[in-house]
Formats: C-alpha cells, sequence, structure tokens
C-alpha cells in the first residue's frame, strides 16, 4: 500500500500506482495522474474513460479488443491516446485497478 | 425424471459426469451429456508433439472410455441454449431439455482474427501447436527446418494454458541444442503482456530462465496483423517481428454455442460468480472449465480443483440449500523448462506464485519455481494421473483449495 497525492488529496494506491478506491477519482486527479505518464488528455481521452470506469462498476472484465468492439474507439485508436500499453495507462488514469484479463 | 444436461465432454464435462452419475439417484436423476467428438484429446501433450517427444497415439482416447455407465451421452453438434425455455437446441433440430445445465464447452483458437494468420503461409511457415493438427504440421515442418529466427507470438490474453507457450520456446532451446543447430535458430517471445508471465514474482523469475536460455523476450507487443509477403508481424502501434517461422498462439474465444445463445462476453465467455460457478444470470445453469470468465486461468488443474466446489453447488442448489461450497481460484501448473527438468507453480486468485515446496510444505518432493528434475517427472506422470485419476473424478492427494504453508511469503 502506498499514498499519493493528487489535487491535495491523499489517495490510496497499490505498489504500481492503481487507486485501491476507484469512487475517489475525479477528472481533475485523472488530468494529473495522466501528466506524471506525460499525456495530455482531450475529449477523446475522457469517452474513453468513462467508457472504462461504466464498464468497471458494472462488474465487467476489461480487455484491448473489447475496448476495440465499443464503439467509443477503435483499438489503433486506442494506442494512438495511451501509447505503449493503452489498457495500463487507461486504468491507471481512470482509477480503476489494472485489469485482470492477463491471467 | 429431472434432468442434468451437461454441454461438452472434455476435461470438465467428464469430470462432472463421472462425480454427479455417483451421488445422484439413477431413479430420480437423468443425466445427458453432449459433445461433438468422439476422441479425447490430452491437450497438454500437444506441447510434446512439435518436438517429436510424443505422436498422436500418446494423446488420444475415446471419450466413451472415461463417461461412466448410466449416463446418456449424445455425439452431435451443439447449435443454441434457450435459456428462457430451459433448453438446448441442436443443429440436427432435436431439442434437450434440462432441469440444471453445466456449460464445459471449453474455448477455441481463432486465427481468423487477425488479419493475415490464416494467409499463404499458415501451416508451411506459420504454425499452432493449440491443435492436434497443427501440433503435427509443426513436428513435420521442424524435421527439415534449416533454423532462423523462430518468433513465438501470443495473440492476446486469456489464453489456455499460459505457460504453454513459455514451455514451447524452452523445449525448442533444448531442442535445437541436442541437434547441434542452437546457433543457427534465434528464438524470440513476442507477448502483448510486460513480462514472461502474468504473475509479478513468477514473470521475474521465468523471465531470467528465458534470458539464461538465450531467448529474446519482446513484452507489450499486441497484434495487429501478420504480413504474409514480408514474413513479418505487426503490432497496432506499428512495430514489426520478422520471422523465419512464425508459431501463433492465436486469439481464444469461448464456443460458437455460447455466442449463437447470446450469453457470452465480448469474447464468449460466459460471465460467471467466481466463488460459486454460477452463471451471474440463470440460477439453474453452471459453468465449468475454460468456458467461463472467471479470473484465473483456463487449464487442467483449474477445472480439477473447481469440479469440487461446482459438485458440492449443485448439490446444493438441488437440496435448496444456499450454496457451502466457494472457489478460490486455484491454480497449479508443471512447467518444462528442457533437459529433463521442469518448474512448478501454484495460485489462486488473492496470492500469487511463490517459491517454496508442494504439496507437503518444507519436502517437496516438488519445488515451487525453480528447475529441478522431480518437476519434469511431475508433468510426465500427470498424464497418467489425468486418464486415470482427474476425469473419472476420483480424490487426488491435493486439497482443492490453495495451502500457504510450504511457501516462501517474503
Ligand atoms: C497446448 C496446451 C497445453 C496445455 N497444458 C496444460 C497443462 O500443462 N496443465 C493444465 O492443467 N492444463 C493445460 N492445458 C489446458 C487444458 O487442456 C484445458 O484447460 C482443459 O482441457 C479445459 O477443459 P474444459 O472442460 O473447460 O474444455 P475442453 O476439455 O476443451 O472441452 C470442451 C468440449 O466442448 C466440446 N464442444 C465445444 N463446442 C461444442 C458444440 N458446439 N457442440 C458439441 N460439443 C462442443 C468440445 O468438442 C470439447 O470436447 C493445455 C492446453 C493446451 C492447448
Amino acid at each position: 500500500m502506498a499514498q499519493k497525492n493528487y489535487t491535495g488529496i491523499s489517495v490510496e494506491v497499490n505498489e504500481e500506482g492503481y487507486f485501491l478506491d476507484s469512487t475517489v477519482w475525479t477528472k481533475e486527479m485523472a488530468v494529473e495522474i495522466a501528466k506524471e505518464l506525460e499525456l495530455e488528455l482531450t475529449d477523446l481521452h475522457f469517452e474513453v474513460l468513462n467508457y472504462l470506469r461504466t464498464r468497471f462498476n458494472a462488474g465487467e472484465a476489461l480487455t484491448i479488443r473489447g475496448v476495440g468492439k465499443s464503439g467509443v474507439i477503435d483499438i489503433k485508436g486506442f494506442y494512438g491516446l495511451f501509447p505503449g500499453a493503452p489498457m495500463k495507462k487507461a486504468a491507471k488514469i481512470a482509477g480503476i485497478p489494472k485489469p485482470a484479463s492477463c491471467i | 425424471m429431472k434432468k442434468i444436461l451437461i454441454l461438452g465432454a472434455g476435461t470438465g464435462g467428464t469430470i462432472m459426469a463421472n462425480k454427479l452419475r455417483k451421488s445422484l439417484e439413477r431413479t430420480e436423476w437423468e443425466i445427458t451429456i453432449i459433445d461433438f467428438e468422439k476422441t479425447h484429446y490430452y491437450q497438454p501433450g500437444f506441447l510434446f508433439i512439435p518436438f517429436g517427444m510424443y505422436t498422436k497415439k500418446d494423446v488420444i482416447k475415446p471419450k466413451m472410455d472415461f463417461i461412466p455407465v448410466g449416463v446418456n451421452t449424445v455425439f452431435a453438434e451443439i447449435d443454441s441454449i434457450a435459456a428462457e425455455e430451459n433448453s438446448v437446441k441442436m443443429k440436427n433440430g432435436d431439442i434437450y431439455k434440462y432441469d440444471y445445465l453445466i456449460i464445459a464447452t471449453g474455448t477455441r483458437i481463432v486465427p481468423e482474427e487477425t488479419p493475415g494468420m490464416l494467409g499463404e503461409l499458415w501451416q508451411k511457415k506459420i504454425f499452432d501447436f493449440y491443435t492436434i493438427d497443427g501440433a503435427i504440421a509443426l513436428a513435420d515442418f521442424f524435421k527439415t527446418w534449416k533454423g532462423g529466427d523462430l518468433v513465438l507470438n501470443i495473440a492476446d490474453m486469456p489464453i489456455k494454458c499460459p505457460v504453454a507457450p513459455l514451455e514451447f520456446v524452452m523445449f525448442a532451446d533444448a531442442f535445437f541444442s541436442e541437434r547441434g543447430m542452437r546457433d543457427k535458430v534465434n528464438i524470440h517471445y513476442v507477448t502483448p503482456m510486460s513480462g514472461a508471465f502474468t504473475k509479478p514474482r513468477a514473470s521475474k523469475i521465468l523471465g531470467n530462465l528465458l534470458e539464461e536460455k538465450n531467448i529474446n523476450i519482446i513484452p507489450d507487443f499486441y497484434l495487429e496483423r501478420v504480413d504474409n509477403e514480408n514474413q513479418k508481424i505487426v503490432s497496432y502501434d506499428e512495430r514489426e517481428v520478422p520471422f523465419d517461422c512464425l508459431i501463433t498462439i492465436p486469439v481464444h474465444k469461448g464456443s460458437e454455442v455460447i455466442s449463437r445463445s447470446g450469453l457470452g462476453d465480448d469474447m464468449d465467455f460466459v460471465p460467471t460468480d467466481k466463488f460459486s460457478l454460477r452463471s451471474h444470470k440463470h440460477e439453474n445453469i453452471f459453468v465449468i472449465g475454460d468456458a467461463s470468465n472467471i479470473p484465473t486461468s483456463k487449464a487442467g488443474s483449474v477445472v480439477h480443483f473447481s469440479a469440487d466446489v461446482l459438485f458440492e453447488n449443485i448439490h446444493c442448489a438441488i437440496e435448496n440449500r444456499p450454496f457451502t461450497a466457494s472457489f478460490d481460484g486455484h491454480s497449479n501448473c508443471y512447467i518444462e523448462t528442457g533437459h529433463g527438468k521442469g518448474a512448478l507453480i501454484d495460485f489462486n486468485y488473492d496470492t500469487e506464485p511463490l517459491p517454496g515446496h508442494f504439496p507437503f510444505p518444507g519436502i517437496g518432493p516438488f519445488g515451487l519455481l525453480k528447475e529441478t528434475r522431480m518437476n519434469h517427472y511431475g508433468k510426465l506422470i500427470f498424464r497418467w494421473i489425468y486418464w486415470h485419476i482427474l476425469l473419472k473424478g476420483k480424490e487426488m492427494p491435493i486439497n482443492s483449495k490453495m495451502d500457504l504453508a510450504g511457501k516462501k511469503l517474503a
């Protein structure tokens, strides 16, 4: 367990920096987490983040292929927004756990 | 008569048929199992075929040998499940009604999901070893191959037995060394994960093992397409890896039965309660094995451990009691590392694989997360256990629940 400070609020995160409680997340925090990953968030980024949070809150599994089929964005576009490791980066910025699809 | 219907007579369906036929009165319960294949494949054996260690006859037996007397067996293709009507429709139009349904239709590889995969090089320079035909074609190819870039690529997760690709590259290292041509073969392990395995500590230890064996890991590579003309694979972020021989672990999906029934997620896996193993949507549908979406490995050992839980909970459901068994996600995999040695990992939903001893604390005989000869024998003995004990649903001297004793936590 560790603590991180975003927008002046102390947040509990795991060793890899993922939020332990997704409900404390705000859009303003997302902007700061994105900065740590050297990303500037656009409206399209937020559309993706909202999609991920909605799916996560519904208890559904998150996968890159699933995002590609969501209608929000295709896989190429997802990589364009969150280069390198889009699911891991997007989940971190969205304040949700690292997706468990990789088991 | 009340009816239990089991879809799929693979590992999970066969185990459940055996367990339930023993416990349920024949005069009260009719049990039916359906599969379109008459042959039972010992899938873990597919790994050994490309290297000439097993042939087809070592991994097949008739399904009927494992289905107990008193179970109706139907060999035909399932079309779909009509969950609201408690019935299953077959391709030939037959209908089967049920009181309880067990879905055990497994997972399948879908190479056509990746553009170019089934192009002109398919089964010429591109092979899979997750099917019997793929494994045999690859064995033939390796007999005369002169060497070059051997690229193993995992297209996406989840896959069956996530350690099988690691074992494959370590076997390849040993195989080409023994033939005196290791210097002519460059082995690349190209994965969508950030390292060799899904769980951090095992990933580090297994990653070191690959490095020692001079196997090049290319992580975070998410496959977009195969370029047949230029013999390379291309990722969504435009990275390229050239190959002379591509071993693909294609995208996995659940059975087409699930998509036709509208019971699956994006990848046709059935949303299932990870503790009780009951379908999220339907009270009288249970799911075992690779067909479910529970967050643990898609492996025979998981099927075996979860069968105990499912068995108990089906009895609870039948007798109208709350569920008393809860699955912990226990998975236990022998990992072949080549040259007659192997490693072993043991983990569940909450605890990642740890070093130590198994199954008896401090004694073993199997060493966790380290290369030993004993672990290799464990894997070879597993085939005998699979045919003679596991499929028949008999007791094993291993607890279904994972044990922390004997493990190094720090
Ligand atoms: C190369 C390889 C190596 C492996 N190594 C290991 C290992 O070392 N250890 C380990 O524990 N596990 C290993 N596994 C995984 C293990 O084999 C599977 O996880 C296990 O067999 C899953 O059992 P199941 O009952 O869920 O599915 P299966 O055993 O695959 O059974 C599914 C059944 O459903 C039937 N079916 C599907 N659709 C239909 C339909 N429409 N109509 C009729 N029938 C249908 C199929 O014919 C099949 O018989 C390995 C797998 C592979 C491919």
